[in-house]
């Protein structure tokens, strides 16, 4: 009698719950490291998304900082229980590359659960800094942004530069300039950059078209060595090292902190991340604009496309995992890539155009007339095709590279090294560090 | 004689005793023998691929230029920080001592700066001596100091070891005062009456009766100095310029939490548990022979 009861009320419970299976919606855990205004704004995506359909419910939440929420991510996946969609800083970028069962491909995603998708819609420099070198994509590009050169123009006015004819194109140019705004006391500081590593690095090396690391900055394998102590490189941190010594440069600190310096006023010039102008606007009491930024005009005959930074969706692996669940995942990035989608978070947090179709769309309507300088990193980015040593960086561990570049040119600075010792310094403890991961990684 | 309370039952103290042993195993002894236990592996940050290497972490770590200079930078930020924690705090102890009125009020001033989170704290201390926005920052930049902490190491330095001292001062006011007031007045007034100035008196009768809160006091703010300081550097420098801030402590987060490098990151949190414990029982063996209690 007993076992019968049980029995019956099993299986009563058993349908139950697969009836409530057939009509529950399929929950997505979306872990993102955005703040205000892009954070907000993401969510009311996800929010739009669950709106859109009835098969799947996003579950967006705001997991701390690129670092925090990567850590995060990774004691998730060592426990069993990691996200299904994690937001990783681009510097992340080697290390989930090379997290075999603990990710799904985006390639893979898309392919697997038959969900169409088209990575050719996005810009070149997008999509290979997130592709295996044939052209897989791994994870799916979102916020990007390009290091661009904000400009005081009342400054230079008041050195006596007419900002409308006054050249910034080339480093003479950018040196002899903040020096003259210095000399003349029309800022207290005539240069300077947030992101030291990625600006003058990062950047400088794409734009220069001089590798990063060999092994095409690491996109061919992990036994890369960093190339970064190159003449060109240790002639731009001498170059550094004289405006300090001048007074025409001031060293804004490591991450964002430079930031700050512009929008104050302090800094006439700044080298800092596109998504700065939404800030300056805000706070900037003065005429700005936005310029590229500059090269070694000897070095280089012309520009090439700068590179991004920002960060991109991961896909996670799980025990139970189901088809339905990476079928979401599909369905919502897609969601993410419609044209609407990018043109609202371009225009809304200064993050990059990055699919085809926006740039052009609101270039027609007269937004770039009406907001100057919002389309320069896009042209930047966009300017050449990428080469190999423009098409991003895929080396492990590129968070501890970018603080010992950091750290050793900071010695330089202070005059406790040479340009080229802080360089060869760089490149040996860098080194040290790609092969660690390269050990713990095969 | 000693006082002794008889359980009848055998089991019943250790049962009383469970759920704080629970603890402790759970929190304590458990991610210290997991560290352990890391620190002899190669692993990648997933955990997808390990590989047993005995001690090469530790030959790794020891052997890194960078982290003896750590180890530098960690013995003049703690002497320096437990210095300038103890000394202004005894000093305010035995003023407060003497205040008659309003001693209360002056006491819990003195307390307010410890209810101060450390990131909190070294994050006023920044608004005051940021070069830019910062009042003492641009007074002394008005000066015509360089003062720029964000890429002079020693100026760095000095304010990590500032912003950590003051945090603590309050707590030592505490238990100094509370030190004071335990020692009996009449001691004091005798060598009073046989002539000792105020000077001699609190050398020779009250800083000696004073030792065992001296000697608790130093070995709490050695270990303040080595593991409580994080939030502070964190906020200010997070370990720049260059290495000029990056304590011992700061090197496992960064090694581990910021790198991913957790072989290496655990091989220095062992190190560094090995360091206190044997400091700790340094003091208590040695110096603690010279305390009075």
């Amino acid at each position: 009698m007993l076992t019968r009861i049980l029995t019956r009320s099993l299986v009563t419970l058993l349908a139950a719950t697969v009836a409530i299976g057939f009509a529950q919606r399929i929950e997505l855990e979306f872990w993102h490291a955005l703040t205000a205004p892009s954070g907000p704004l993401l969510e009311t995506f996800a929010a739009e998304f669950n709106a859109s359909q009835d098969r799947y419910t996003v579950n967006a939440s705001y997991k701390g900082s690129y670092a925090d929420t990567m850590n995060l991510a990774i004691a998730a996946s060592r426990a069993g229980n990691a996200p299904h969609v994690v937001q990783i800083v681009e510097i992340g970028t080697g290390t989930f590359i090379n997290a075999g069962v603990a990710i799904k491909e985006v390639h893979q995603l898309f392919a697997e659960t038959g969900v169409p998708f088209d990575p050719e819609r996005y810009l070149p420099a997008v999509r290979g800094y997130y592709s295996l070198p044939d052209g897989r994509m791994m994870s799916m590009p979102f916020n990007s942004s390009t290091a661009v050169m904000f400009v005081n123009d009342d400054a230079l006015t008041r050195a006596g530069l007419d900002p409308a004819t006054t050249p910034l194109e080339t480093w003479d140019q950018v040196r002899a300039a903040a020096k003259q705004i210095v000399d003349t006391g029309a800022a207290a500081c005539g240069f300077s950059f947030a992101w030291p590593t990625w600006t003058q690095f990062e950047q400088f090396s794409a734009i220069h078209d001089v590798p990063y690391a060999t092994r095409a900055n690491g996109f061919a394998g992990l036994d890369a060595e960093l190339r970064i102590n190159s003449p060109l490189h240790v002639r731009h941190v001498q170059t550094l090292i004289d405006m300090g010594a001048e007074g025409s440069l001031t060293w804004g600190g490591r991450g964002s902190a430079g930031d700050a310096l512009f929008p104050s006023g302090e800094c006439a010039i700044l080298q800092g991340s596109s998504g700065l102008r939404g800030r300056v606007v805000r706070e900037a009491t003065f005429d700005w604009s936005i310029r590229p930024l500059p090269y070694y005009a000897d070095a280089v005959e012309a520009p090439l496309n700068s590179v991004i930074g920002g960060a991109s969706f991961w896909v996670m692996t799980a025990p139970g995992r189901t088809d339905a669940e990476y079928r979401a995942a599909a369905e919502f990035f897609n969601f993410l890539g419609q044209v609407e989608i990018v043109e609202r978070f371009h225009v809304e947090t200064g993050f990059l155009p990055i699919v085809f179709g926006v740039y052009e769309k609101l270039a027609a309507e007269g937004y770039y007339d009406a907001n100057p300088g919002a389309d320069v990193g896009y042209l930047q980015l966009a300017r050449t095709a990428p080469t190999e040593n423009s098409m991003g960086f895929r080396l492990g561990n590129m968070g501890e590279v970018r603080n010992i570049i950091e750290e050793e040119v900071e010695m330089a600075l202070q005059g406790q090294q040479t340009a080229q010792q802080a360089l060869d310094n760089a490149v040996e403890r860098g080194d040290a560090v790609l092969r660690a991961f390269e050990r713990a990684f095969r | 004689m000693r006082r002794r309370t008889i359980y009848r039952h055998k089991l019943l103290p250790y049962l009383l005793l469970a759920p704080q042993l629970a603890i402790t195993l759970i929190f304590f002894y458990w991610p210290a023998l997991q560290a352990i236990y890391q620190s002899f592996l190669l692993q990648d940050p997933f955990g997808l691929r390990t590989q047993f290497i005995w001690l090469e972490n530790f030959q790794h770590v020891l052997s890194t230029p960078r982290y003896l200079e750590s180890v530098r930078i960690t013995l003049v930020f703690s002497t320096s920080v437990t210095l300038l924690a103890m000394g202004p705090a005894l000093l305010l102890a035995v003023m407060a001592d003497q205040v008659i009125r309003g001693a209360t009020g002056y006491r819990t001033l003195l307390v307010w700066p410890y209810a101060i989170a450390p990131a909190v704290a070294a994050v006023l201390w920044l608004f005051i001596f940021h070069p830019s926005i910062g009042q003492i920052g641009q007074g002394l930049r008005a000066l015509g100091i360089p003062w720029d902490y964000r890429i002079n190491g020693n100026q760095a330095l000095f304010l990590v070891i500032f912003v950590s001292a003051w945090k603590q001062v309050s707590y030592n006011f505490l238990f100094f005062l509370a030190g004071l007031q335990s020692i009996p007045k009449t001691i004091v007034e005798a060598a009073a009456i046989d002539g000792a100035s105020q000077s001699r008196r609190f050398w020779r009768v009250v800083f000696p009766l004073l030792s065992p809160t001296t000697f608790f006091l130093l070995v709490v703010n050695i270990i303040y100095a080595f593991f409580d300081t994080f939030g502070v550097i964190h906020a200010l420098t997070q370990g720049g310029p260059g290495r000029a801030t990056t304590t011992l402590m700061y090197r496992v987060y960064r090694d581990g939490y910021i790198n991913l490098d957790l072989g290496a990151s655990s091989a220095q949190s062992v190190i560094l548990m090995a360091a206190v414990i044997g400091l700790t029982v340094i003091q208590f063996r040695y110096i603690e022979r010279r305390v009075h209690y």
